[in-house]
């Protein structure tokens, strides 16, 4: 209680002069005081000192061994019997709501496709890539370029997007084979940068700082669509998307492909002397990894119909990457949570202004306080040993 | 006596030390050889080149598969050299730590089976039934180093002596004809000891097998291995059966003591 006090009057003093003086712009004015505010300031602290013990405490159990409550409760919602009815919820909900919404859907999903796509190459193979937003780049300017020179269509480029990011993830794997860690980060940043400064200064193609605008959306063969009809059908891929994405993610994992990058992230050496092809390996992750950057970049650009390189900027690559930290490295139910807190809560606090960075900041700082290794711990396959101890008897 | 690996004059510095100093040994096929001497003597760094990790400063390291063929081994990467069927473990243990007791053997499986991503997203047949079979064989290996219980377990999380026993089942799913064990009993008590001297002595029944393993403890080492190579300051100082090392002098002054 004594210590709740003193953090209480500790706050009243530090925060005296920001929220108490109100200093005038002019010299002829006075001083203000709004003494009303400092009360408000008291029970803040005050609450909040008595928060933030609980949930120390509660992180020391954790750390312990006890079970940790919030992680059970997230377990839940990944039990398979509920996927049903989020696919059911997913699929309602553009016809409910207004274009606004599915709008700030669509840019959610494309995070989470994103995110899935980086999950393998962080989460699983634990190569950490700070340029992945390059590989998006060159998805959605694949659309941009092709759709304006060739006057290819949507679904015809689709694949040759996947495919060039594809590449492009190889051709950046061969450089950085050797890396790790924090080199391999400032190699694949480096990478980021080549790719936006080159969609910036090749005028002649990209238009540069211009950036590409009325990007057609996908059509549905046969049926003419509205502008609000065609946001919709954009919604409708990309929840397809990451529906496969997640079969994919879950299929790679348990293949012996996936064991490999795991295998990877723990122990090279031990990798390699278990006959593994660290180049294979290597470069399949960052090939994969890329290719979902590539199909939610076409995705993108066909959403919001311009783009310009302020798109694929580093912000948007470290965004990726604190959707897999958030979620919790590996868990593809972690980056789909992260990825609606990231996207979608700044996206509805608008009306608190400015202090909507700030309060979405120390909401960052405190989940990783509290639950350092991201918000899902990764749920390992069990394997059902009595029946393979039945299948081997034979 | 046919033999599996040879070495012939291998020599490894680093930098002003000489770690090995023309090491020329021979293995007998199907046996047991216990490679002992006191720290520092070059046990590892021989190891190491054997399995690819260093590459030797100069000369040979020959491996005779079993259809008669020889294949120099020195120079080749790690994972080259497992797929000639070299497996091993590690001083201090390497586990991925983070994965079931079980994915850690099945990550050893890697390279004899072959379906690519594209399999496993499609879910092929083949996919499916090379996945069976490597869990099915996963699962015998684990059986065999008794830790059928604790399958799903994390590897980080087991206890030392199964954490060794485990990377030995690991280094026998990539099928070796030659297993290579570093201080298998480092850190175990005496009853672990002798669980271990039953597992190594039951591998060699059930798989055709070349073990050698470098190890302190000398009542393991004169209980299973056939056969002795002693080094000492990187070179070798004497190579025979238990009984002969036993009563080697220079083997004596050099690590056995009286």
């Amino acid at each position: 209680m004594k210590k709740h006090l003193i953090i209480t009057v500790w706050f009243c003093l530090l925060l005296f002069p920001f929220v108490v003086l109100k200093l005038p712009l002019h010299a002829t004015e006075v001083v203000t005081y709004r003494w009303f505010n400092l009360p408000l300031v008291a029970v803040i602290a005050f609450v909040a000192s008595f928060l933030w013990e609980i949930l120390f405490k509660y992180r020391q159990k954790a750390k312990k061994g006890h079970t940790d409550f919030i992680n059970k409760k997230l377990l839940y919602l990944q039990n398979k019997k509920l996927f049903p009815v989020y696919l059911l919820i997913a699929i309602i909900f553009p016809l409910i709501t207004s274009d606004y919404n599915v709008s700030i859907f669509t840019s959610t999903f494309v995070y989470i496709v994103l995110g899935l796509g980086l999950n393998i190459v962080v989460g699983l193979a634990g190569l950490l890539d700070l340029g992945y937003v390059a590989f998006y780049a060159v998805g959605a300017y694949s659309y941009a370029l092709l759709n304006l020179y060739f006057h290819l269509t949507f679904w015809q480029i689709f694949p040759i997007a996947g495919l060039l990011a594809f590449c492009l993830g190889v051709l950046l794997g061969f450089p950085v084979l050797r890396l790790k860690g924090d080199y391999l980060a400032i190699v694949t940043l480096g990478f980021g940068e080549i790719i936006r400064l080159i969609l910036y200064n090749w005028t002649d193609l990209t238009k540069g700082i211009q950036g590409i605008g009325s990007i057609p959306k996908p059509n549905l063969p046969g049926i003419h669509l509205t502008e609000g009809g065609s946001n919709v059908f954009l919604y409708y891929i990309l929840l397809a998307l990451i529906i496969i994405a997640l079969l994919c993610f879950h299929r790679l994992r348990n293949s012996r492909v996936g064991r490999a990058w795991e295998a990877f992230r723990e122990d090279e050496i031990a990798c390699i002397s278990m006959g593994i092809h660290r180049t294979k390996t290597k470069l399949a992750a960052f090939g994969i990894g890329a290719s979902w950057a590539g199909f939610a970049g076409i995705i993108f650009a066909s959403h919001t119909g311009y783009i310009n390189p302020a798109s694929f900027t580093f912000y948007e690559s470290s965004v990726i990457l604190t959707i897999v930290i958030l979620g919790g490295m590996g868990s593809p139910l972690g980056v789909i949570i992260a990825s609606a807190l990231l996207i979608l809560l700044p996206e509805y606090f608008r009306f608190l202004n400015d202090y909507r960075m700030l309060i979405f900041a120390m909401c960052m700082i405190g989940i990783m306080l509290f639950k350092p290794n991201g918000l899902l711990q990764i749920k390992r396959k069990q394997f059902d040993l009595d029946k393979l101890n039945n299948a081997t008897l034979e | 006596m046919s033999f599996i690996v040879t070495t012939e004059k291998v020599n490894k510095s680093f930098g002003g030390i000489k770690a090995l100093k023309d090491i020329n040994i021979t293995l007998p096929r199907k046996q047991i050889t216990a490679l002992i001497g006191p720290n520092g003597a070059g046990k590892t760094t021989l190891f190491n080149c054997l399995t690819g990790i260093y590459k030797p400063t100069n000369g040979k390291i020959i491996f005779h598969q079993e259809n008669g063929k020889n294949v120099e081994i020195q120079g080749k990467k790690p994972n080259q050299v497992a797929e000639q069927g070299i497996g091993r473990t590690f001083q201090n243990i390497r586990l991925f730590s983070g994965m079931s007791a079980l994915e850690n053997i099945m990550v050893g499986c890697h390279i004899r089976s072959s379906c690519n991503f594209v399999s496993a997203i499609f879910n092929t047949r083949s996919f499916k039934r090379e996945e069976k079979a490597i869990l099915e064989k996963s699962y015998r290996l684990l059986k065999l180093i008794g830790l059928e219980e604790q399958g799903n377990a994390l590897a980080g999380s087991l206890p030392y002596a199964f954490q060794r026993k485990l990377e030995i089942a690991r280094a026998l799913a990539i099928n070796p004809s030659l297993l290579l064990l570093d201080e298998p009993a480092a850190g175990m008590n005496d009853q672990e000891t002798l669980g271990l001297n039953e597992l190594i002595l039951a591998i060699q029944e059930q798989f055709p097998i070349t073990i050698l393993l470098i190890e302190h403890d000398m009542k393991l080492v004169m209980q299973i291995s056939e056969s002795i190579i002693v080094m000492n300051q990187g070179a070798l100082i004497a190579t025979g059966t238990p009984h002969e090392i036993q009563n080697n002098e220079l083997v004596i002054s050099a690590y056995l003591g009286t």
